[in-house]
């Protein structure tokens, strides 16, 4: 198939050797698990059960809230113990409201419905399936999934990607689940074609992945619409945005969504999720992590149960070899670092990786040389260099004009850097500020707004009173006026 | 939502920095080097040590007056370097002070009075190159036939300290016009071409750089290797030397093509003077050359056509440093005004068109 070129990009060290051959194991049930109430993009579910409830695995602890939201579920049988603020692996590094499971150890299902044969439901009982089993986005970016499955209400869709590029150096946890779990992953991935009602997949795996490509080509068979590609490597190919168009050639409106140009894109490890879902009514309720890192003893591609804190997986893996330098939570490139080991697993947790110094090769910032290798390494056409002294200026307005909020955050340009500038760094700093400043300023225009209509109203209510004093006024004295006519007459 | 992790994505890094591009770049510079070196001899040497040396210590002297950091800044190469390449451009026999002179003209008035590394605007080694040329003409062209080290005429150690450091020796014995040079005067004088060229001009010397010229710049084929390793370690991109190299080339086929008698073709113009060094090593300097391709498209362009019309109508014979410091003082207007397109956008910043949409709805 003919791909096409995106521009940008970098070829950071693999290191996937570490992990990639070994196969999925599932880690024992903790005894505690934290189970966050936002794990997902949208608003924070609502609990359903209390402090000292008694649960069954599988049983839903919280349901969703508005449009965009996901419920969540317990992982195991056991005790809630708490409902409160934990801290968990969320951007911004703040506490997330969270109940806290105690497992009985019993690991019991509660009663499920049996299976249903997919293809027998329409979009709309597809779509709510999804829903139901509070599935995510597991490539990282957690968006609800029903939500996406739901876009053919609102554009003409023709294509359905699978992303399975797992671009991030280390990450090896979609590649073990393409290899071990080819033919579910199918079933899930012809689940959402018919939810989405597009008729084409490409189903995209980078070329370092050679086993699992031919895993996915044999389960996939004659089944014409779903097409395996082999995608070059480099990141960021996993960016919705660039594996799109290297696939068709397309480039998607900037603000605007893969669906303006009629595609959609899941991860594989949704796909999966979707069919256990749809197909056995099983609710999100675990997922594969890769804990990696030349800093860990063992690595190894686990199966965990969401909640489990990460503490517990780096034991698992026989600790660390060393110190590590950073300890994180998702791939090198755009992971978040890890500052406490006692925040939890949760659906978008794609990795641990506990790097020593030597691999993340940092150094000391130095000023910029204006070398231009940003400038090279952005997908997404940016000047890297010029929006970063503008931030360090302090000018956020002239680092939004020159396309300050079209930066995906993929750090190209930030691991090219030979100053070793926290470019990225920067960018988040920018646009967090930026964001709240439209926030003010929005609310600063509605106050305003507001108090002039109050104003307005209170004038006009008096000029209401006025007249009708006026008019009580002119009416007294017609009225005594004619009294006194009248006593004349 | 004031919280700032402690470290910041990405956390891996290629394996670069800025002292690692500098020293690849002077890599690239040292075959040229010790050949010019060897061609030149002793005097050569200690020029190019002190011009070297007195580079490092405007540095560190600059450094410490700014209340900077000097261990870092020091050994990030860089001024090492701007001494290194401009020794290279100055005439083989200079007397020490002109070397001297040169380091602190490129380091202080050239770097560190813009606010040290990354912030100047001209490149700091042809700042001080020209302002030599201006101040020092006789000094700055006295140029000699080589007198390869070893060799029966070249000076002995002690000569060449005599030759470096003080007054009284007589060069004209040796003394020889640059090729350039030569050439522009006999044009001036009415010479026909044709009748210059022969006594002087012979391809296989012009590659081998046994030639009079500045010490590194007269072997254009070890420039050539050191600008293609730097080509292929990716430290510089093609663009500005190609640019560069193309549209003085063309100048001068088409010129060469009017009127052969007058204006010498190609070949000599590419493979004389700073024409390579200044194609590989000087416009490609990282900090005074825009940042984008097309920007450096232009930009080596640009260089190309000031040096053909400096060499072939204006006073100088060779005109790479100021063609340089000219394109230098674009490359902000350049920076600005040649971005690359954003994702997703028109060139004019405007969105791509939505096609799909089945009704008007939010984007996201
Ligand atoms: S890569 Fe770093 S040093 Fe080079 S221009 Fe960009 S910000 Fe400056
Ligand atoms: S982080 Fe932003 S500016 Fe840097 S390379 Fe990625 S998209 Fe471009």
């Amino acid at each position: 198939m003919k791909l096409f070129r995106i521009r940008g990009g970098v070829h950071p060290q693999e290191h996937k050797q570490l992990s990639a051959h070994k196969a999925i194991e599932v880690m024992p049930m903790p005894e505690l698990l934290r189970i966050p109430l936002q794990q997902h993009i949208g608003s924070p579910a609502v609990p359903v059960v209390r402090k000292g409830d008694s649960v069954l695995k599988g049983q839903l602890l919280a349901h969703a809230q508005g449009m965009i939201s996901a419920p969540v579920h317990a992982p195991t049988s056991g005790r809630i113990i708490a409902i409160g603020k934990h801290i968990a692996p969320h951007p911004s590094g703040l506490p997330v409201r969270t109940i806290t499971l105690k497992a009985d150890g019993n690991d019991r299902w509660i009663d499920l419905p049996g299976p249903v044969d997919p293809f027998t439901l329409d979009a709309n009982e597809i779509s709510e399936r999804v829903a139901a089993a509070g599935i995510v986005g597991m490539g990282g970016a957690s968006f609800p999934s029903a939500v996406k499955l739901n876009l053919g209400k609102r554009f003409s869709l023709h294509t359905l990607v699978i992303n399975g590029a797992e671009c991030e150096p280390y990450l090896t946890c979609d590649d073990r689940l393409m290899r071990e779990h080819a033919t579910e992953i199918l079933d899930g991935v012809r689940i959402m074609m018919r939810a989405l009602g597009v008729a084409h997949c490409l189903f995209a795996i980078e070329s370092n992945k050679a086993q699992a490509h031919e895993a996915i080509s044999k389960a996939a068979g004659n089944h014409n619409g779903i097409r395996t590609v082999k995608v070059p490597v480099r990141y960021p190919m996993g960016s919705e945005k660039h594996l799109v168009q290297t696939l068709t050639g397309e480039e998607t409106p900037a603000r605007a969504l893969t669906a303006d140009i009629g595609v959609v894109v899941h991860n594989v490890a949704t796909a999966f999720a979707v069919h256990e879902a749809v197909r056995f009514h099983l609710p999100l309720i675990s997922r594969v992590v890769t804990v990696s890192g030349g800093a860990i003893k063992h690595p190894r591609n686990l199966r965990v149960a969401v909640g489990t804190p990460v503490r517990e997986l780096l034991a698992h893996c026989g600790g660390f070899r060393e110190e590590p330098a950073r300890l994180l939570s998702g791939g090198p490139m755009m992971g978040q670092p890890i500052i406490n080991t006692g925040i939890p697993v949760v659906k978008g947790s794609n990795a641990v990786l506990a790097l020593t110094a030597a691999e993340t090769a940092t150094h000391p910032a130095m000023p910029c040389i204006r070398c231009g290798s940003c400038v090279k390494a952005c997908p997404c056409g940016l000047v890297p260099v010029e929006i970063s002294a503008r931030t360090r200026h302090g000018d956020l307005q002239g680092a939004a004009d020159l396309g300050l909020m079209d930066c995906i955050s993929c750090g190209s340009c930030a691991y090219v850097c030979p100053s070793h500038l926290p470019l990225v760094q920067y960018f988040n700093y920018a646009k967090g500020e930026l964001t709240a400043r439209q926030r003010a300023e929005h609310k600063q225009k509605e106050t305003k707004r507001l108090a002039e209509q109050r104003a307005e109203r209170i004038a006009r209510e008096k000029k209401a009173k006025r007249e009708a004093m006026m008019r009580r006024r002119q009416a007294a004295r017609k009225r005594t006026k004619s009294e006194k006519a009248g006593a004349n007459v | 939502m004031s919280h700032t992790p402690l470290f910041s994505a990405p956390h891996a890094h290629q394996a670069t920095s800025i002292r690692r591009t500098m020293w690849l770049v002077i890599l690239a510079l040292l075959p040229a080097t010790v050949y010019g070196l060897y061609l030149f001899g002793w005097p050569a040497l200690n020029l190019f040590v002190v011009t070297v040396a007195s580079a490092l210590l405007a540095e560190a002297f600059s450094l410490r007056l700014a209340g900077k950091a000097v261990k870092p800044f020091l050994f990030d190469g860089s001024a090492l370097l701007t001494g290194w390449l401009l020794a290279l451009t100055l005439p083989p026999w200079a007397p020490w002070w002109i070397g001297v002179v040169g380091a602190l003209l490129a380091i202080v008035i050239g770097k560190q009075v813009f606010g040290g590394i990354g912030q100047n605007l001209f490149n700091p080694a042809m700042v001080a190159r020209v302002a030599l040329l201006i101040s020092f003409p006789l000094e700055m062209t006295t140029f000699l036939t080589p007198l390869p080290m070893f060799s029966a005429n070249a000076p002995s150690f002690v000569e060449g300290l005599a030759i470096s450091f003080s007054q009284g020796i007589n060069l004209d014995a040796v003394s020889s016009a640059s090729l350039l040079g030569h050439v522009k005067t006999e044009l001036g004088q009415g010479h026909l071409l044709p009748d210059v060229l022969t006594s002087v001009y012979d391809l296989k010397t012009l590659l081998s750089g046994n030639t009079p010229g500045s010490l590194g710049e007269t072997s254009a084929l070890l420039i050539l290797v050191g600008g293609l390793l730097l080509l292929f370690l990716r430290i510089i991109s093609w663009h500005i030397p190609l640019a560069m190299l193309g549209t003085l080339a063309m100048m001068a086929t088409f010129f060469h093509w009017l009127d052969p008698a007058h204006y010498p073709d190609a070949v000599y113009h590419l493979f004389s003077g700073a024409a390579m060094l200044g194609a590989f090593f000087i416009a490609t300097d990282l900090v005074t050359s825009p940042v984008t391709a097309r920007g450096q498209l232009l930009f080596g362009a640009g260089c190309g056509l000031l040096v053909y019309i400096i060499r072939t109508w204006a006073a100088y014979p060779e005109g790479v440093a100021f063609a340089v410091l000219l394109m230098n003082a674009t490359t902000p207007l350049i920076d600005h005004y040649l971005k690359p397109r954003i994702y997703g956008r028109r060139r004019d910043g405007s969105p791509l068109q939505h096609r799909n949409r089945l009704s008007e709805g939010g984007g996201t």
